[in-house]
């Protein structure tokens, strides 16, 4: 028998479906009624004429777990294909955060400095508050809004993972 | 010309003509009230009135299961819908092609808590393949099309339709036939991939222990699949068990066939799936009941899995060699390739493989001492078997000890004929699968052999038997208890019988009499025969209430977790015992 491999490993699943009622239920329901994790989901339209959206997911498990996670999404009768992004190659990972931050005086003045450092947009301010606009990883995102913590954060809206496999070949070839 | 003007319903109705659908199983109520006026308008499709829609769901099982169909069901919203979902599930775990139409309220009233609104959708998203709510009649025709493709190809299973009933009472022009329907997104994969062959070509040409495990894929794959199986295994000269799903696959009486694997399977089946060195499987799933321990579960063997769904694959035990296909199509490719290649087994080690598996034969592990003083169950079993094999027999069954005996001592040779709940292990499976069986089989002998508390659970169904005449015999193996729960809790749970025992059990004789069917009713070994042909002999239903030994337990028997090795052979075996040297022998 082929040896199992026990290793937890973390994966980035694109999946094309058809935008009908209840297919986000249908890929919800099929990782928590089988027990599969989910660290990320995204979801939005991104082929009106053909009314196609296109799912992110970000998830973890053994290797033989993540086989079943794309095997059990790709049985799923509105699914178009399903791209294991990890596996296929190397590709582009984006995430997007609105952050308020609250204060006056210094705290104000050093949650601007850091925002310039991280690139992190202005797009609204008062007297009394800032919110950035982020872009960029995951881990970067983390490490910005942790800074921002002691510096009055209040709000934190983050958008989970996007992503798409670098070079020619499209989700579905 | 512009087409004729239709209702919703009439356009269900059409549809499944197109489909070629001549009987649903079903239930009234008020959202589906249009269609049932549109059924009394016409003549071409029968309709089945069932007492509960969970039978209205195994009617349609046992209906498909025996004919290759698609099975029909059509129930109201609601309370009608809700009681369809362990049909439903059965029939997802089973993998059986059912579509059930459910009423649903008019759309704008959806969300509202109307009068018998439920989330059909949402509550059979889980135990469907498939479902559809149709918002508009122009979606009608399509979805109506695509249901039934998708219950019936790839891996087959139920499909829901819910249908609100103002969809059902509009008006369009807009109906097109089947052939205009194709999915955009949904294509099975049928045939297999040629290198895969090629490689299982080269592993199987070197096995020198090699197995077929058969599974309920090879009659979901049709009667062809059947005979390309049977072709194969005796191309080969290998031995070939059968999962509970598969039984009848492959004929039942042929040496080379080892009989039932798995928990309660054979001795020879089990030993030779531990120790065989390649392992073909065709249509099963790996489940726990056929596995045991996983870490033991035939440790040394390369592994070819045959499978149309991908996710079936590396789910419970890893394989060497995956082979994503119809199993006909994948059959029917082994077999052109292996003879085309001149190919055959080493006959020296197969003598020896045999020779193996003919002492684990030997021990005759299905053997039981009968008495004169009280039916033994599997006695009953083997002698229902000996008096109906002549005949086009088809049984079905309910979940317990009984279902367990009928797999061991009834022999299947054609596939189709057997119909039980295996994966969800539905007790109140077999009376309406049964009849739903002999609805299309009306003048075949249909038997479900049943537990006295199973029967229960649908025994209702008895009135919609004396509806339609059809003629079904309920062979109850009436042993007072939950003869499988009573048989754990003696085994594994220091015999305390926590409320196991049936208290209060009806006179099936008289129950069977309130009905309007033959009761009949067998206490001693003596008048067992004539009684069973008396039921064969009568036109008419029949419940038989079969009194046998009430201590009985079911063997062999793997303790759940426990490996292919460590079985139990009968009633002096203990539950945890040392590898035993049969087992060992070839490892
Ligand atoms: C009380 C009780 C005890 C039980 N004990 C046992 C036991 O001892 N032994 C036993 O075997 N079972 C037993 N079962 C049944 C068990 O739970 C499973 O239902 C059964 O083992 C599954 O059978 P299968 O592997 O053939 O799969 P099925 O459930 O029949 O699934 C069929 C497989 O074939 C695939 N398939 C479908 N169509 C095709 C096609 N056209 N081409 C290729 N592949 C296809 C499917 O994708 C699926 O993987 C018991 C059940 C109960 C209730
Ligand atoms: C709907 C349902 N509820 C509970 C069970 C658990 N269960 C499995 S076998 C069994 C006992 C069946 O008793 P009976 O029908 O008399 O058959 P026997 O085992 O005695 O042959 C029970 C309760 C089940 N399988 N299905």
């Amino acid at each position: 028998m082929a040896p199992k491999d026990l290793s937890i490993e973390r994966r980035t699943i694109a999946v094309l479906v058809d935008n009908e009622p209840g297919v986000l239920a249908r890929v919800i329901g099929l990782f928590s009624g089988r027990g599969y994790n989910i660290e990320s989901l995204t979801v939005s339209e991104v082929d009106p004429a053909r009314r196609q959206s296109r799912i992110t997911i970000i998830t973890s498990g053994t290797p033989q777990i993540l086989e079943q996670i794309k095997a059990q999404l790709d049985r799923l009768v509105p699914v178009h294909g399903v791209s294991d992004l990890s596996q296929k190659g190397p590709s582009v990972e984006r995430e997007l955060a609105l952050v308020k931050v609250i204060g006056k005086g210094n705290k104000r003045v050093e949650s601007l400095r850091i925002a310039d450092i991280f690139r992190a947009r202005v797009v609204d301010s008062g007297l009394e508050h800032f919110i950035f606009e982020m872009t960029g990883s995951t881990d970067k995102l983390n490490v910005f809004i942790d800074l921002m913590r002691p510096l009055g954060l209040v709000d934190v809206s983050r958008t989970g993972v996007v992503a798409i496999s670098r070079g020619p070949t499209g989700l579905l070839s | 010309m512009p087409a004729k003007k239709m209702t919703g319903s009439q356009m269900v109705l059409k549809a499944l003509s197109d489909q070629g659908v001549d009987v649903i199983f079903g239930y009234p109520g008020g959202a589906v009230l249009p269609i049932y006026d549109a059924l009394h308008q016409q003549n071409a499709l029968r309709h089945i009135l069932v007492r509960h829609e969970q039978a209205a769901v195994h009617a349609a099982e046992g209906y498909a299961r025996s004919t290759g169909k698609v099975g029909v069901v059509l129930v109201t919203s609601g309370p009608g819908a809700t009681n369809a979902v362990t049909g439903l599930t059965d029939a997802l775990m089973d993998s059986i092609p059912v579509v059930c139409l459910t009423g649903q309220v008019p759309t704008h009233l959806i969300g509202n808590d109307a009068f018998q609104e439920a989330d059909t959708t949402g509550i059979t998203r889980p135990c469907t393949k498939h479902n559809y709510l149709v918002k508009s009649i122009e979606d009608l025709p399509r979805v109506m099309h695509e249901a039934f493709y998708v219950a019936r190809t790839g891996r087959p299973g139920p499909v829901v339709v819910d249908l609100p009933k103002d969809v059902l009472q509009a008006k369009g022009d807009a109906y097109f036939g089947p052939d205009q329907v194709k999915h955009s997104s949904y294509r099975p994969r049928t045939k297999p991939d040629p290198k895969a062959i090629e490689k299982a070509i080269e592993m199987i040409a070197k096995a020198k222990r090699p197995i077929i495990y058969s599974g309920g894929g090879v009659i979901n794959s049709g009667d062809k699949a059947s005979r390309l199986l049977t072709r194969f295994t005796r191309t080969l000269g290998a031995p070939c068990t059968s999962t509970l799903m598969g039984l009848g696959a492959y004929p039942a009486s042929d040496p080379q066939f080892l009989g039932m694997l798995g928990m309660h399977g054979t001795y020879e089946a089990n030993l030779a799936m531990y120790n065989c060195d390649v392992m073909i499987n065709v249509g099963a799933r790996f489940d726990d009941r056929v596995t045991g321990r996983l870490d033991e579960f035939s440790p040394n063997s390369t592994k070819i899995h045959i499978d149309i769904d991908p996710s079936s694959i590396n789910k419970n035990v890893m394989v060497d060699l995956p082979i994503v296909g119809d199993v006909s199509a994948v059959l029917d490719a082994l077999l052109k390739a292996w003879t085309k290649g001149e190919h055959s087994l080493s006959q020296r080690a197969l003598k020896e493989w045999w020779k193996a598996i003919e002492a684990w034969r030997g021990r005759d592990c299905l053997s039981f001492r009968s008495v004169d003083s009280v039916i033994k169950p599997q006695h009953a079993i083997k002698r229902l078997y000996e008096l109906t094999k002549d005949r086009e027999t088809f049984i079905s069954t309910e979940v317990g000890q009984h279902q367990m005996w009928a797999a061991q001592y009834y022999k299947f040779e054609k596939p189709r004929h057997w119909m039980t709940s295996g994966g969800l292990g539905t007790m109140g499976y077999g009376l309406p699968a049964a009849y739903g069986a002999q609805v299309a089989h009306p003048d075949a002998l249909v038997i479900d052999i049943a537990g006295e508390a199973s029967i229960m659970m649908n025994i209702q169904e008895l009135s919609t038997v004396m509806q339609y005449g059809l003629p079904v015999k309920v062979f109850i193996i009436n042993n007072q208890w939950m003869g499988m729960v009573r048989q754990w809790q003696e085994l594994l749970h220091g015999g305390r019988y926590s409320q196991s025992y049936t208290a209060s059990l009806p006179d099936f004789v008289k129950l069977a009499e309130a009905f309007g069917a033959l009761g009949l009713r067998a206490s001693k070994p003596a008048e067992l025969d004539d009684l069973i042909m008396e039921m064969i002999d009568s036109p008419r239903p029949v419940v038989f209430d079969c009194q046998v030994d009430q201590t009985e337990n079911c063997f062999p028997m793997i303790p759940s977790g426990a490996a292919h090795y460590e079985m139990l052979l009968g009633p002096d075996d203990k539950a945890v015992k040392p590898v035993s040297e049969e087992g060992m022998v070839l490892v």
